[in-house]
């Protein structure tokens, strides 16, 4: 029997039972389905994740002063008072695989200009700190390495902090209060969103020359932390191990000792990310197989089924010449085409409700074209396989007792 | 297949000069029913020449039916030989025997075998599915066997549609539809009317007349009248081969009979 013949056959058997047929694909359907909204949601959020690290500044890594224990009490991250610009300086100069560092600390305020007021984070650092983090100017400039060795009462706008107090206006030269001090607005950074990690606003800052903040604010000669960015992404991993050595040795901590301060990777984190993400699609995968499994043993026995209810019609295709292959040929073609319907209503519905569910939960979505192509391919693969055994069946039949079949 | 209508029909002696087109020598055929052995054919050797018109006969049991399986090539002998048109058919392999099943053979069954929810044309076309026929001339072959069994005018009608006769003629038609040389029917006329019968019996014999040669497998002495020959089967030996002294004329039987609206 030709291919066109046979397949026209496999149509109208289905199309006889139309419910039951629409039954049995409703296994795939739902199958193929999950693993596109699955595969979609999965993807959308780890380029999320990617744009998000991205953003946070590539190859960049984080000194913060860290916990000690002096006599039994363990002080807690970020409370010691050991890590000094003098170290931020001597990283930049003698660790080979670390381009730029930038020390800073941090303090919170209320900021007033005119009749609008806001709390928010001052974060004293020096010029090259934006450099570091990758973040562009929306208007104006950084402050200058002058500013920081004179104190100057200037500063950067992060684009939160914009929003409350100008709102439409120019802040740029504008005069706003610090505490008790008045700043004047170099610049205003463009808005870099939500961070990755910590889920807070990083557009919720303003930005000072780090002296200012130690002498006219807090009163402090130590720093908080230390940005630090590598010359590349795969030298953060040096870059981390150098700064480890530097900073022990200019802390004279002895062997065995703990740091005093932590050091971390953000590629690290990035990875972990990827890590996490990878997980969960892997798991949720594992869920649409077992749904996509769930759907080839629908096929399988809705065919197993119409293998026995034709039994009289097999009985009588053989007697009239059909050969066995002919008769395993026209039930596997329609158990492919219950696969195949089935893969590519799954289609549509996997597409269809990862765009519902990322409009209800604004979540982003990113479905690959291979998964179009696949996804399909494998709906139409676990009809022949399940497919196989009934259509076997069918064909052994023997004609006479096939015929006789009441 | 211009269809002339004989009124008589002469009785063509069963040592005719043409070649056999069924030889069969020494057929047995043994089933193996848990413990025990049944002997369904215990030693059949029998000859058709091609254009005979054979009535089997026999009752339930007899091995009738297992010697029509094997002449059908649904069944293989377990010993003996078995010659279709100088072939040696129990040698051959499934796939082989489909083919013959396919282009040589014609099966006409009791309760019809027609595929429900398929016009009577595409139930004609089926065997033409498994050879290599074009749509096209699939579709024109059909047609010309629909009309021969006078079913012209109901090729797009389903079985369900159709009276048990018309049904019949469906298979018939279907059975024409490769253009075999050998035609076996397993009692055809078991589910029809005595009129319709005659009706079936009358096809029969017109095909007969055009060099078609027929088997036919029935119960009632009265149909196998129409046929040439009659074979009587019993034990799984043929106990009796005769050929009929003067077969009825189905035609002109059907003028006695009163007509019932079809």
């Amino acid at each position: 029997m030709d291919f066109s013949a046979a397949f026209l056959l496999a149509i109208r058997a289905l199309a006889r039972n139309k419910l039951r047929s629409a039954l049995t694909m409703l296994g795939i359907i739902i199958g193929v389905g999950a693993v596109i909204a699955v595969v979609g949601i999965g993807q959308g959020a780890a380029t999320k994740a990617q744009e998000q690290l991205a953003a946070l500044g590539s190859n960049m890594l984080f000194v913060g002063s860290g916990s000690v224990n002096r006599y039994g009490l363990n002080v807690g991250s970020g409370q010691t008072k050991t890590l000094l610009i003098a170290d931020a300086k001597a990283i930049a100069r003698e660790c080979p695989s670390v381009s730029k560092a930038a020390p800073g600390t941090a303090t919170g305020q209320q900021v007033v200009y005119g009749n609008q007021n806001w709390a928010t984070q001052i974060t004293g650092t020096e010029p090259q700190y934006f450099e570091v983090r990758n973040w562009p100017f929306a208007n104006g400039t950084s402050f200058g390495d002058d500013d920081v060795t004179q104190s100057a009462t200037v500063a950067v706008l992060g684009d939160t902090v914009r929003k409350y107090l100008f709102g439409s206006t120019n802040p740029i030269g504008e005069t706003i209060r610090i505490g008790n001090l008045p700043f004047k607005v170099v610049g205003v950074l463009a808005p870099k969103g939500i961070s990755a990690e910590g889920g807070q606003d990083q557009d919720d800052a303003i930005f000072v020359p780090l002296s200012t903040v130690q002498k006219k604010l807090l009163g402090q000669t130590w720093i908080r932390w230390i940005m630090v960015s590598a010359v590349s992404r795969d030298a953060s991993y040096v870059a981390q191990r150098q700064i480890v050595s530097l900073l022990r040795d200019r802390h004279k901590i002895r062997t065995g000792d703990p740091n005093d301060f932590v050091v971390r990777n953000l590629a690290d984190v990035a990875d972990a990310a990827a890590e996490q993400g990878s997980v969960m699609t892997v798991l949720l995968s594992i869920v649409a197989s077992i749904a996509l499994l769930v759907g080839g043993i629908g096929i399988m026995n809705i065919m197993l089924v119409s293998v026995t209810e034709r039994t009289r019609e097999i009985g009588l295709r053989l007697a009239v010449g059909a050969t066995e292959e002919d008769v395993r040929k026209q039930f596997l073609i329609e158990a492919m085409f219950l696969g195949l319907i089935g893969g590519a209503v799954g289609i549509a519905f996997g597409i269809t409700s990862s765009l519902v569910v990322s409009r209800a939960l604004e979540w982003p979505i990113l479905i690959p074209p291979y998964i179009v192509v696949l996804a399909p391919v494998f709906a139409i693969a676990i009809g022949t396989i399940f497919g196989f055994y009934p259509a076997k069946k069918a064909s052994e039949l023997n004609p006479i007792e096939a015929l006789r079949y009441e | 297949m211009a269809i002339s209508n004989p009124t008589t029909i002469e009785s063509v002696a069963k040592s005719s000069g043409s070649a056999p087109l069924i030889e069969v020598r020494g057929l047995r055929k043994t089933y193996q029913l848990g413990e025990t052995e049944v002997h369904a054919l215990r030693g059949v050797s029998l000859s058709i020449a091609a254009g005979d018109f054979v009535a089997i006969m026999g009752a339930s049991g007899s091995g009738k039916s297992t010697f029509m399986n094997i002449l059908g090539c649904l069944d293989k002998p377990t010993a003996g030989e078995y010659l279709l048109d100088g072939i040696d058919v129990s040698g051959l392999a499934k796939k082989e025997l489909a083919r013959i099943r396919n282009q040589k053979i014609g099966f006409v069954f009791q309760n019809f075998n027609l595929l429900g929810r398929t016009s009577a044309l595409e139930n004609t076309e089926l065997p033409m599915l498994y050879s290599r026929v074009s749509k096209k001339s699939r579709e024109s072959r059909a047609r010309e066997a629909l009309a021969l069994v006078g079913l012209a005018e109901r090729e797009d009608h389903f079985p369900s549609q159709l009276s048990g006769g018309q049904q019949q003629r469906v298979a018939i038609a279907r059975a024409l539809a490769n253009q075999p040389s050998l035609l076996l029917a397993d009692e055809p006329t078991g589910n029809l009317d005595s009129r319709t019968a005659v009706e079936i019996i009358e096809i029969f014999q017109r095909l007969n007349a055009e060099g078609l040669t027929i088997v036919l497998v029935t119960h009632e002495p009265d149909i196998a009248q129409f046929a040439k020959r009659e074979v009587v089967f019993r034990d799984g030996h043929i106990k009796r081969d005769d050929v009929v002294p003067s077969p009825q004329v189905a035609s002109e039987v059907l003028k006695t009979l009163p007509t019932i609206e079809d």
